[in-house]
């Protein structure tokens, strides 16, 4: 398995900066995360090492070799797409031996990859179909069989559950970290969803508009993100944030935001009081929204059912809690 | 509800024996006597025992200008338009491929030239054409009689439609998986254009054999005569015309480019109104 | 126009687009001008002497009541064709878009013709029309014959065009009917309307790009295809009363050997069919959009 590194990344269209200059690194087996809403920049970093784009600055290299300017047939490197790409032509073996093909592998050799691919994704019934015949998420099984059966240097996934129903894109996202960690491949997996980037990165890169807000991996991002647009990225519900001079918290720094996770805020006999406008209950917890004395918005996560009464009292425990510039969103 | 669907099937009914009734006029003539049919006799029931007209006329041709049998004719008309079909097909394919999935110098100028051919139904340019195809030396040969029908840029439009919609997906897929341009082509691009396919080998065949302005001009020889041109000649008003001979051969006209729309019907249909994938 | 992924190189395209470019030349730009070239010249009846005119050979032929009279003809059956093998098509097609049985037959039954050669449509209904044998024009008693009559040779002709053209037009109406999503015809009913008013109101105006894409195809037919039936049926005649414009440039040209008329005409021919085929490329982009 391979290790990737970018140096000072770029792209522009125009005299837009789609991606600022960004260096990284990936470790041989690690699998990197992308996360960002949509026009971030995180499909546009990925169709770069892909080659499908090219850099307007900055390098990429593979193992220490330097494809920046490399064809993308010639990189080594397999592609998941989003919306899976399959050939519709071709049955499944076939979609999942073309590359081979086109290697010039032999007819033996490709059936025997093939079929050792096929098993461990749980396709083998399937491989005289077409992709016509597949539901969603036999699909996505194909499209990642087809990346794996070539054994590149290094895995690419655009993100590939997005097209599939809630129920099904946790059972796949279980299924492709656990394949990723079985084969040890050096991945880089691009995704808007914030539980799947969580759980199955080794570490993540959070985007905004371009620019990479933090890297780390997903505990550390997660207990002391870096920026305001971090720390709300991450986590649902989102992170409560508050003025604290405004609701009577003087222990701040000066132009700070307040930010506590909904898990983090305390129920108790004393502390703010807040009145309650909503409650949600989840079956083993509850959402609890409500207004402080102040009048901002709070939102609290208990276990446990609803609490008795339209008005409680919480504390914000000093160890939870993340103070930002409220101009620039960094981190104090 | 029932009444509707009574009324929806007598027009259809009515339209289907409205495109039949001239054709089966002409199929049931042909097994009639010439001289009863010159005397207003004809009749809509075919006659059995004159089956053996349209044999007649295949190998014979009758009374035909050409002096070629028929089947000659037909092998003519055949010829134009295999080589209209095929040959269109293969120069737009590699036209639009170039132009879509390609970026060269003047490459939309090239494809505004292309797109002027359309501008220029032969019926506009036919005698400035036959200047130059007389000039090449082309006249009476299939050269002449294809070539200029060839160029023009219906079926490069089509496909170039369609190529423009391909997912990017499919040709990224394609190129990761180190897929040449020509490979994707091959692999790829044609197998997905299938029904496309079919559809312009329908429209093109049916075009070629159908032609009549231009082999009129540029077939004098009997030996390239086409089909639909050797009817045309086998009426005259000064002699006797062989109705029922006509008749036959008329018949034997519309056959091949009447199975090749009925065959590929739904491939037609589809490839002509489908451009999206 | 352009797509995202494309393939680098720059002379294997060349290489590819060469071949259609080669004929585009020979076939299609030197015809074009020669004939824009013999529009401006004047040939001596013997063909050995040419000198420039200018633009005498428009005003010639735009002074000449004879073309006029060609052009409104041409207008009018044009018009005709058109309207009929439309209306004709977008009937048959309604009829055939509703879920009936047997369906796939009648698509078949209704799309044959479009094989049929405008010259042998013409010869089929001689065995139809014609005064002395046909099944019904020998029933139509004395005053029928439209090789004196002109009037009767253009209906003639008209008919024989527009019967082929109906399903090329039932074909594109077919698609466009049956892609008109069913909840909005429900959501129409359920507000009260049906039948005509219910075509009228929502079914028409939802077919209107595919009505102006095939106005213009059946118009480009009508002027340009409709050689081969109108030259077969009546050769023009009786007395030129069904010499459309490109009957008349054939006749011309080839016939009558006015080299400088006849290309004057098919320069002006040229510019109405760019006229036609850039408004038809406009409303194809519309349509796929």
């Amino acid at each position: 398995m391979a290790t990737l590194e970018l140096q000072n990344i770029a792209k522009n269209f125009g005299d837009t900066a789609v991606l600022q200059a960004l260096d990284l690194k990936l470790a041989s087996g690690e699998m990197l995360v992308i996360v960002g809403a949509s026009g971030c920049g995180k499909s546009t970093l990925l169709r770069l090492v892909a080659g499908l784009e090219t850099p307007s600055g900055g390098k990429i290299l593979l193992d220490g070799v330097d494809i920046t300017a490399a064809d993308p047939a010639k990189r080594d490197i397999a592609m998941v797409f989003q919306n899976y790409a399959l050939y519709p032509h071709m049955s499944v073996a076939q979609n999942m031996g073309y590359a081979l093909k086109l290697r010039g592998l032999s007819k033996t050799d490709i059936t025997a990859k093939v079929e050792q691919a096929a098993e461990m994704l749980g396709l083998t019934p399937l491989l005289g179909r077409r992709p016509g015949a597949l539901s969603g998420g036999q699909r996505q099984r194909v499209a990642m069989g087809r990346a794996i059966v070539r054994q590149p240097k290094l895995f690419l996934f655009d993100e590939p559950l997005s097209n599939l129903d809630a129920k099904l894109r946790v059972s796949m996202r279980a299924e492709i970290r656990r394949l990723q960690k079985s084969l040890r491949v050096t991945a880089m997996y691009v995704t808007h969803d914030q539980t799947e980037a969580m759980t199955m990165a080794d570490r993540l890169i959070v985007m905004n508009a371009g620019k990479a807000e933090q890297i780390g991996t997903p505990m550390e991002v997660f207990a002391r993100p870096a920026t305001l647009f971090v720390a709300q990225f991450l986590g649902a519900p989102a992170m409560n944030t508050l003025l604290p001079l405004k609701a009577g918290l003087t222990d701040a720094p000066e132009g700070a935001m307040l930010g506590i996770r909904p898990e983090d805020i305390l129920v108790g006999e004393t502390g703010l009081a807040m009145a309650i406008d909503l409650v949600e209950p989840l079956g083993s917890e509850t959402l609890i929204h409500g207004r402080l004395a102040c009048g901002q918005s709070l939102t609290l996560r208990r276990a446990g059912g609803p609490p008795e009464g339209s008005q409680i009292f919480v504390s914000l425990p000093d160890q939870k809690r993340h103070y930002f510039d409220a101009a620039t969103g960094a981190r104090l | 509800m029932k009444s509707r669907n009574w009324f929806a099937h007598t027009v259809l009914v009515i339209g289907v024996l409205l495109f039949i009734l001239p054709v089966w006029v002409m199929v049931a003539g042909a097994t009639q006597d010439a001289g009863a049919i010159t005397r207003g006799d004809l009749s809509l029931i075919p006659n059995p025992a004159g089956l053996g007209i349209f044999w007649q006329a295949l190998c014979f041709g009758g009374a035909s200008k050409a002096g070629y049998p028929v089947w000659h004719m037909l092998l003519v008309s055949f010829a134009m338009a295999m080589v209209i079909a095929i040959g269109k097909i293969f120069i737009s394919l590699l036209s639009a491929f170039a132009v879509v999935f390609f970026r060269f110098p003047l490459r939309k100028l090239a494809f505004w030239t292309i797109f002027l051919t359309l501008m220029l139904p032969v019926e506009v340019r036919i005698i400035p054409s036959f200047a130059v195809v007389s000039q090449l030396g082309l006249v009476n040969n299939l050269g002449g009689l294809t070539l200029p029908l060839i160029a023009s840029a219906t079926a490069t439009l089509l496909f170039r439609q369609v190529f423009a919609a391909l997912p990017d997906e499919l040709v990224e897929a394609a190129r990761l998986d180190g897929a040449g341009p020509l490979q994707f082509l091959w692999d790829i691009v044609l197998p997905v254009c299938r029904a496309n396919l079919a559809a312009l080998f329908v429209i093109l065949f049916v075009y070629g054999w159908n032609q009549y302005l231009w082999p009129l001009l540029v077939a004098s020889s009997p030996a390239y005569t086409t089909i639909v041109l050797g009817i045309t000649q086998m009426i005259s008003p000064e002699q006797m015309t062989p109705w029922n001979l006509v008749m036959a051969t008329t018949t034997l006209a519309l056959i091949p480019p009447v199975l090749v729309v009925i065959v590929l019907n739904r491939a037609f249909v589809r490839g002509l109104t489908e451009v999206d994938k | 126009m352009d797509r995202r992924t494309i393939f680098p190189g720059k002379l294997l395209p060349i290489l590819l687009i060469a071949p259609q470019l080669t004929l585009t030349f020979i076939f299609f730009l030197w015809p074009a001008a020669r004939a824009l070239q013999e529009a401006v010249t004047a040939t001596d009846p013997f063909g050995t002497s040419t000198v420039f005119v200018g633009l005498d050979n428009f005003t010639a032929l735009f002074s000449d009541p004879s073309y006029w009279s060609a052009v409104i003809r041409t207008l009018i059956f044009c018009a005709t064709v058109s309207v009929l093998a439309m209306a004709g098509g977008l009937t048959l097609a309604y009829f055939a878009a509703q879920n009936i049985k047997g369906q796939s037959w009648y698509r078949v039954l209704l799309i044959w013709p479009y094989a049929v050669a405008p010259a042998l449509s013409a010869i089929v209904w001689v065995f139809l029309a014609d005064p002395q044998i046909g099944l019904i024009g020998r029933h139509l008693g004395p005053g029928w014959d439209y090789a004196l009559n002109g009037n009767q040779a253009m209906a003639l002709v008209i008919i024989a065009s527009a019967w082929k053209q109906v399903s090329y037009n039932f074909i594109f109406y077919l698609a466009a009917l049956m892609a008109i999503p069913k909840t909005l015809i429900e959501a129409a009913t359920l507000d009260g309307a049906r039948g005509f008013t219910r075509f009228a109101g929502i079914i028409w105006p939802l077919l209107m790009p595919t009505t102006l894409f095939l106005l213009v195809v059946n118009l480009v037919y009508a002027a340009f295809d409709t050689f081969g039936t109108i030259y077969a049926l009546t050769g023009g005649g009786p007395a030129g009363a069904t010499e459309t414009l490109v009957v008349k440039v054939y006749e011309d040209g080839f016939i009558g050997n006015d080299i400088g008329g006849s290309a004057a005409q098919s320069v002006a021919l040229m510019v109405l069919v760019i006229a036609l085929v850039t408004l038809q490329f406009r409303l194809t982009a519309k349509r796929a959009a």
